[in-house]
């Protein structure tokens, strides 16, 4: 196995530092180490941060292999500097038995550019009515820890409850896409004056917000781990505010996507732009920035979700929701957090990397940057910057919202467990 | 001009006053013997329908061919649900076959505005609907109608009557109508109202009793069929009751007040046959009207930068503008 030696990265964006990568670990950390045999990293001016972890990251395979698979889904997260995914359920066939986890769990293991965890559904199909098997897919090889029915909302109060309940048995967290789906009916995008003037059916705020501050209520009922996925509203900030000031187990996450974009572009119809849940207004950027940075968020979660070319170029109301995410994450958090002064580089290894490790129960990963520790660690160029090429994209699908944007910093190098799976920005 | 009419709000002033001169000009020509200019002589225009619309279609066909264009009317039926081939396609299809303009309606919201941005087609692009966005020709339909009766728009009172909420009509109509110096009033209740109409600079009333007596002019809306059993509004007789335009709200009204409808009508529900049917009912002359008021779009928009007419009464000999390139 290749020894990296690692030259003068500044470890979380503090003083450089020598990074000696040896067994799939960091060996040695100094102001100056030495290895005969390493190949050399030279890391001037680069951040080292630790792996980062995605919790929602939609792979596609099985069934939509024309728009991404396990290999190219993995080898874009890599390029995007993480180490681990979470695969979300919501394939064909869905991800509900201890098959198809273990299935997706393979795949991942045998492209190898990233850790593949998939998420197991919560129902049976996605359908909202009887739950699946958690309990098998926990046990399979894929260890499941988080469920979800992504893309659908669990909205029946007792199925919430009872999923709630049962996770609790191997430590399980529910990870809820807040929708509630009557109020969202044909919905199009965020509801606000624009929805109105442009004739797109809105997307009110309160269906996110009625369902999560629902499921903050059960969850401390029934002492169970709730997660939300991709925040989108100030309101939503503000519940979940309130529920971890009681103490209650929730936690949350933020899609880059939010951090930067509004409803305003969709004045151009233009359905790159329509995502699951719906850009909001710029008051609802800040505020989501403003949870990420003090912690109310937990997590950055790119809820990477590819689609063909055709189901994009299209009307709008006939396209399907959603955008790549993987390869601009970073990039997007730094233009959004840590440009603006509202995070430094320790947190963003903390919203990026370790918080969603922990949620997400992957032990080897979003460990510190220190001896001893497994080398999942990745090498970003702050100082970089990149007009986006939906041509460069590693993901099979070019549904980039970026195109033609101007973005910050630069994925060098990421290392999985000591190897490296991205050297000099390039997939090895 | 620019050179799509996808929103009612791409018109300035000048320009929706030059489209009313115009069409004003090619009306008297309803009134000759023959119908015909060769303004658009050798030009293509295709009516490309995503969605039905009889009336709409056969406006905008007898004004191409009043102006001697070739028509091709292309039907797309298809819905979000039963896609057909693609609009992409479509375009591209169009494209291939030469085509100067191309006339469309959508059931999707922002369908023009793809047609015309996404690079697919060189063709000018004419909204005729889409989805529940907009309509400008109808908006330019109605403001010309407004505008023979009641001369120039500024400051007149223009109260529109029902599902705002899914109505390009009303969108467009309260653009271009803004534009033109008038007042809007949006009137309906505050379920067909959209969200955020706060923001659109017009005045909103649930209160249609209140409104009428002040009104130079009420156009009611059609309430679709598929409204009627969503929870908008408890029942059709409700609605009717405390929103439809009967004999009884018409004579709270001016004497010279226009009472307008789109079309197509649903008698008995937001209008009743003598309202309908009334002296100051103006809505077949909008049928008459949105002929003149098309042919002045698809002239204007195809590069007629002369007068439409030539002096001369002999107009089958007048060169117009247009007939090269």
């Amino acid at each position: 196995m290749t020894e990296y030696l690692i030259r003068g990265a500044r470890i979380l964006g503090g003083d450089p530092a020598d990074l000696l990568v040896r067994d799939g670990v960091v060996a040695e950390v100094s102001s100056s180490a030495s290895s005969s045999g390493a190949e050399v990293v030279d890391a001037d001016g680069l951040v080292a941060l630790p792996g980062l972890v995605d919790l929602h990251t939609h792979l596609r395979e099985p069934g939509r292999e024309d728009a991404e698979t396990v290999e190219t889904g993995t080898q874009a997260a890599a390029l995007g500097g993480f180490t681990a995914v979470h695969a979300m359920a919501n394939t064909n066939p869905v991800a509900d038995t201890a098959g198809v986890v273990e299935q997706v769990w393979r795949l991942g293991r045998e492209a190898g550019h990233c850790d593949v965890a998939p998420v197991g559904a919560v129902t049976v199909g996605l359908r909202g009515e009887q739950l699946a098997e958690l309990g098998a897919m926990a046990d399979s090889a894929a260890r499941v820890r988080v469920y979800s029915d992504d893309g659908k909302c669990v909205s029946d109060a007792v199925l919430m409850r009872r999923a709630l309940e049962y996770v609790k048995a191997f430590d399980g967290v529910v990870a809820q896409h807040a929708q509630e789906p009557r109020l969202t009916e044909d919905a199009q995008m965020n509801e606000g004056e624009l929805s109105g003037r442009l004739g797109l059916r809105g997307w009110p705020a309160v269906a996110e917000e009625a369902v999560i501050a629902r499921d903050c209520l059960l969850a401390a009922h029934v002492g169970s781990r709730l997660h939300v996925c991709h925040v989108s509203t100030a309101g939503s900030v503000e519940i979940i505010r309130w529920a971890k000031s009681k103490g209650w187990p929730v936690t949350a996450e933020v899609t880059p996507h939010h951090l930067l974009l509004t409803d305003e572009l969709a004045t151009t119809y233009d359905p790159i732009f329509k995502v699951n849940p719906p850009l909001r207004s710029a008051a609802d950027v800040e505020a989501l920035r403003a949870g990420l940075a003090d912690g109310t968020i937990d997590a950055v979660a790119t809820d990477h979700a590819p689609h063909p070319h055709e189901d994009k170029d299209c009307e709008w109301q006939a396209a399907a929701f959603g955008m790549l995410g993987l390869e601009t994450a970073l990039s997007v958090v730094q233009a959004t957090m840590v440009d603006t002064g509202l995070l430094d580089w320790a947190g963003v290894a903390e919203r990026m990397s370790s918080r969603p490790a922990r949620i997400g129960r992957l032990h080897g990963h979003g460990r510190p940057v220190a001896e001893g520790e497994p080398a999942n660690l990745v090498l970003y160029d702050p100082s970089a910057s990149r007009v986006v090429e939906a041509s460069e994209m590693a993901s099979l699908s070019r549904n980039t919202p970026y195109v033609g944007r101007q973005l910050p910093g630069r994925v060098v190098a990421t290392f999985l467990r000591g190897t490296a799976t991205v050297l000099d920005g390039k997939a090895q | 001009m620019k050179r799509h009419l996808l929103s009612a709000g791409d018109l300035t002033r000048p320009d929706a006053e030059l489209v009313l001169q115009t069409a004003a000009e090619l009306r008297s020509l309803a009134d000759r013997p023959i119908k015909k200019l060769p303004a658009l002589r050798g030009r293509t225009i295709v009516n490309l329908f995503f969605e039905d619309s009889t009336r709409t279609r056969i406006s905008f066909e007898a004004a191409a061919k009043r102006l001697s264009a070739d028509v091709i009317n292309f039907s797309a039926k298809g819905s979000s649900l039963s896609k057909g081939e693609s609009l992409k396609d479509t375009a591209l299809t169009l494209e291939a076959m030469g085509a100067d303009a191309v006339v469309v309606r959508h059931w999707a919201s922002g369908a023009p505005h793809l047609l015309a941005n996404a690079g697919w087609s060189r063709s000018s692009v004419i909204n005729a609907g889409d989805g529940t966005h907009e309509h400008p020709t109808q908006a330019l339909l109605d403001a010309f109608t407004m505008w023979r009766h009641l001369g120039d728009l500024d400051g007149r009172r223009v109260a529109i009557v029902g599902d705002v909420l899914h109505s390009r009509v009303a969108r467009s109509n309260a653009l271009l109508l803004k534009t033109l110096g008038a007042e809007v009033t949006l009137v309906g209740p505050p379920t067909l109202l959209p969200y955020g109409v706060d923001g659109w600079d017009v005045a909103t009333s649930y209160d249609l009793d209140a409104v009428l007596p002040k009104t130079d002019v009420v156009m009611m809306l059609r309430v679709q069929q598929e409204r009627m059993n969503a929870a908008f509004f408890p029942t059709v007789r409700e609605y009717s009751r405390r929103y439809g335009l009967d004999g009884r709200r018409m004579a709270t009204l001016q004497d010279h007040t226009l009472v307008m409808h789109p079309g197509p009508m649903n008698r008995g529900m937001e209008i009743t046959a003598d309202v309908a049917d009334s002296e100051r009912s103006v809505i077949v002359e909008q049928v008459t009207n949105g002929v003149a008021v098309r042919m002045a779009v698809l002239y204007l928009l195809l590069g007629g930068s002369e007068p439409a007419l030539a002096s001369s009464d002999d107009h089958q000999d007048s060169e117009v503008a247009g007939v090269e390139q």
